[in-house]
C-alpha cells in the first residue's frame, strides 16, 4: 500500500478509536487496558515476518524472540481479560 | 470461497502481499474494533473479547500463510512457549496485582516493537521496504526510527511503572536535578538521530550506530520520564504507556503497510490517551504537570513532621459501626486503594450482604482515580461478586450523599477531601470529590491517624462532627463489623 492509503486508514482508525473508547463503561476500564494490551501484540505479525524469512540469521532469532514476547501478551492479555469479565455479574433478581 | 479473482488482483497488491491477505488484515482490524465496542457494557464484553481473539487468529494465520515459512516448527515452539507463560501468568495473578501486570505486559509490547524494528532493519527485503538499489526507503527509515524509539520508551517506562506498582521500588518520586533539560535534550537527540538516519546515504549496516543510539537513548528517556512520577499518579502513567504501546504498533504497521497493525495501533493509542485524559481530569491536573512529575514528593516531610496541629476526632469500634449501619436506610460505600492493599473486598461484600438482608440499601461509589489504574476498584468488587449494577461512578451518585444515612469510607482519602472544593492552596484543589460531608454519618476506616493521603494533605472529614474514625486494618475491621452484625 502506498503511504497515503496507509495514512488514511490510520487517521480514520484514530477517529473510530476515539468514539469507541469513549463509549466504554468506566467500570470496564481495567479490562479495556488488558484487552488493548493483547491486541497491540498484533505486532507479532512483524515478528513472524522477521523469523519466517531467513534473509538474515540475526533477524530470524530476533524475530523468534519477538514472537515469544508477543505471544505472552496475546495469550496472557486475552486470558486475563476473560477472567476479569467473567466476574462481572448483574444482581440476582 | 473462490480466491482466483482475488489472486488475479494480487498483482495490484504492492510489496508482494496478495489482495486477499490485505482484506484479511482489514477484517482482523474490524474484529479489534468490535472487541473494544463490546466493552461498552458488561453484558456484551465477553463476546467482545472473543472478537479480539478471532481478529488476532486471522492476523497470525494470514501472516503465516503468505510468507515462506522455512521454520514453522521454531515459530510454533515460540508461540507455544509464549502462550504457556502468558496463560500461566493470567491464571495465577491476583486481581489486586492487575496494575503491575498490565504495566508488565506493556513493557513486553514495547520490547517486541524494538525487536521487530531491528528485525526489519536487518532484513529489509523481507519487510518489503527497500528501493530498487536495495536501500531502505526514506519513509520507512522514519517509521523504523520512530517505532524503535517509542517501543524502547514503552519498554523501560513500563518496567519502572511495574517496579513501582509492585512495590519492588519505592513509590515516591525520584527527582534528578535539571531533569527537564536532560529529558528535552535526550528527546531532541533521538529526533535528531532519526532525521540523520533518514538522510544518511545507505541506512544499512554502516549507519547502524544511529539505530543503536536511538534505541539506547529511548531506553534511557523512558526510565527518566517515569522515575520522578509518584505512586498516586500511576493511573495516568499506566494509561499513557498503554497509549505508547499502541503508537509503537502503529509505527511498525506503517513500516509493513499492514492495516491490522495500523488500526490496532490507532485504537490502542487513542484508548490510552483517553484514559490518561479521564484520569487527569479526575485529579484536576494537566497532563503536562503529571508527566513533569514530582507530585507528592514532599508528602513525607509535611505529613510526618508533626507540623500538623492535633485536632480532636472521634474514634469508634466495630460494634458502634455495626449498630449504626443496621439502623441505616441507605449506605454508600467508598472504596479506595487501601481496600486493595488490605484485600478487604470479600469481607466488604459480606458486610453489604448482611446489611441487605436487614433491608438496608447499599451502593458503592467509585472515584475515577481510586486505586492504581482506571477501573481498578470495579474489578476488585466484581471479584468479590458485587453485582455491577450496585456500583456507581462519581457523577452518578454524588447527589445521593445528602439522602444517605451512612457514608462508609474504606481505604480512600483524597477522593473525599473537601479541601478540593474549598481550599485554593491545597494541592488537590479543583479535583472532583465525593460530598461525604452531606451524609448524616460517616465511618472512615483508616490504618492510623498518622498517615495522610498521597497528596500529603490533611482531611477535614476526619474531624467532622458526624465522622467516626475506625482505626484498624481495613479487612480486620470489616470482618469484625460482619461478626457484630450477626
Amino acid at each position: 500500500m502506498d503511504f497515503i492509503s496507509i495514512l488514511s486508514i490510520f487517521v480514520l482508525a484514530c477517529f473510530v478509536g476515539y468514539y469507541v473508547v469513549w463509549s466504554v463503561t468506566p467500570a470496564l476500564h481495567t479490562p479495556l487496558m488488558a484487552v488493548t494490551n493483547a491486541i497491540s501484540s498484533v505486532i507479532i505479525v512483524g515478528a513472524l515476518i522477521a523469523s519466517a524469512e531467513a534473509g538474515s540469521p540475526a533477524a530470524k532469532y530476533l524475530g523468534l524472540f519477538g514472537v515469544v514476547l508477543a505471544s505472552i501478551n496475546i495469550f496472557g492479555g486475552f486470558a486475563v481479560t476473560e477472567r476479569m469479565l467473567a466476574m462481572y455479574k448483574k444482581k440476582e433478581k | 470461497m473462490d480466491f482466483s479473482l482475488l489472486s488475479a488482483a494480487a498483482a495490484a497488491g504492492e510489496g508482494g502481499t496478495p489482495a486477499w491477505a490485505m482484506l484479511a488484515y482489514l477484517a482482523a482490524g474490524v474484529f479489534f474494533i468490535l472487541a473494544l465496542r463490546g466493552l461498552s457494557s458488561p453484558a456484551t464484553s465477553r463476546a467482545g473479547n472473543r472478537n479480539g481473539m478471532i481478529g488476532m487468529a486471522i492476523a497470525v494465520a494470514t501472516t503465516l500463510v503468505t510468507h515462506d515459512i522455512a521454520n514453522i516448527a521454531e515459530i510454533g515452539i515460540a508461540i507455544f512457549l509464549g502462550g504457556i507463560i502468558g496463560v500461566t501468568i493470567a491464571r495465577r495473578i491476583a486481581m489486586t496485582a492487575m496494575p503491575e501486570l498490565v504495566a508488565g505486559f506493556h513493557s513486553l509490547v514495547g520490547l517486541a516493537a524494538v525487536v521487530v524494528g531491528f528485525g526489519a532493519w536487518l532484513d529489509p527485503q523481507s519487510f518489503g521496504i527497500v528501493d530498487a538499489a536495495g536501500q531502505i526507503l526514506a519513509v520507512s527509515r522514519i517509521e523504523l526510527g520512530l517505532g524503535i524509539a517509542i517501543g524502547a520508551i514503552t519498554f523501560s517506562g513500563s518496567v519502572i511503572a511495574f517496579l513501582k506498582l509492585s512495590g519492588r521500588m519505592g513509590g515516591s518520586p525520584i527527582m534528578l536535578p535539571a531533569r527537564h533539560i536532560i529529558n528535552l535534550g535526550t528527546l531532541a537527540a533521538i529526533l535528531g538521530l532519526i532525521g540523520l538516519y533518514t538522510v544518511s546515504p545507505q541506512g544499512g549496516a554502516a549507519e547502524g550506530w544511529m539505530i543503536y543510539a536511538i534505541a539506547v537513548l529511548a531506553f534511557i528517556i523512558g526510565f527518566l520520564l517515569i522515575i520522578p512520577i509518584g505512586g498516586a499518579d500511576m493511573p495516568v502513567v499506566v494509561s499513557m504507556l498503554n497509549s505508547y504501546s499502541g503508537w509503537a504498533a502503529a509505527a511498525m504497521g506503517f513500516t509493513l503497510g499492514n492495516s491490522a497493525m495500523i488500526i490496532t495501533g490507532a485504537l490502542v493509542g487513542s484508548s490510552g490517551a483517553i484514559l490518561s485524559y479521564i484520569m487527569c481530569r479526575a485529579m484536576n491536573r494537566s497532563f503536562i504537570s503529571v508527566i513533569a512529575g514530582g507530585f507528592g514528593a514532599d508528602a513525607g516531610a509535611g505529613g510526618g513532621g508533626g507540623a500538623r496541629e492535633q485536632r480532636p476526632y472521634k474514634q469508634g469500634s466495630a460494634e458502634d459501626a455495626a449498630y449504626m449501619l443496621e439502623q441505616a436506610e441507605k449506605v454508600i460505600i467508598i472504596p479506595g486503594y487501601g481496600m486493595a492493599v488490605a484485600q478487604a473486598q470479600h469481607a466488604l461484600r459480606e458486610m453489604a450482604d448482611k446489611l441487605k438482608e436487614k433491608g438496608v440499601e447499599v451502593k458503592y461509589a467509585i472515584h475515577p482515580v481510586a486505586g492504581r489504574m482506571p477501573g481498578h476498584m470495579n474489578v476488585l468488587l466484581a471479584e468479590a461478586s458485587v453485582p455491577y449494577d450496585e456500583v456507581f461512578e462519581l457523577e452518578d451518585i454524588n447527589s445521593e450523599f445528602s439522602q444517605c444515612d451512612v457514608a462508609f469510607i474504606i481505604g480512600a482519602n483524597d477522593v473525599v477531601n473537601p479541601a478540593a472544593k474549598t481550599d485554593k492552596s491545597s494541592p488537590i484543589y479543583g479535583m472532583p470529590v465525593f460530598d461525604v460531608d452531606k451524609a448524616k454519618q460517616v465511618f472512615f476506616i483508616k490504618r492510623s491517624m498518622g498517615g495522610v493521603g498521597y497528596a500529603g494533605v490533611d482531611n477535614d472529614v476526619f474531624y467532622m462532627n458526624q465522622t467516626v474514625m475506625l482505626l484498624a486494618d481495613a479487612k480486620k475491621m470489616v470482618e469484625e463489623i460482619v461478626k457484630s452484625l450477626d
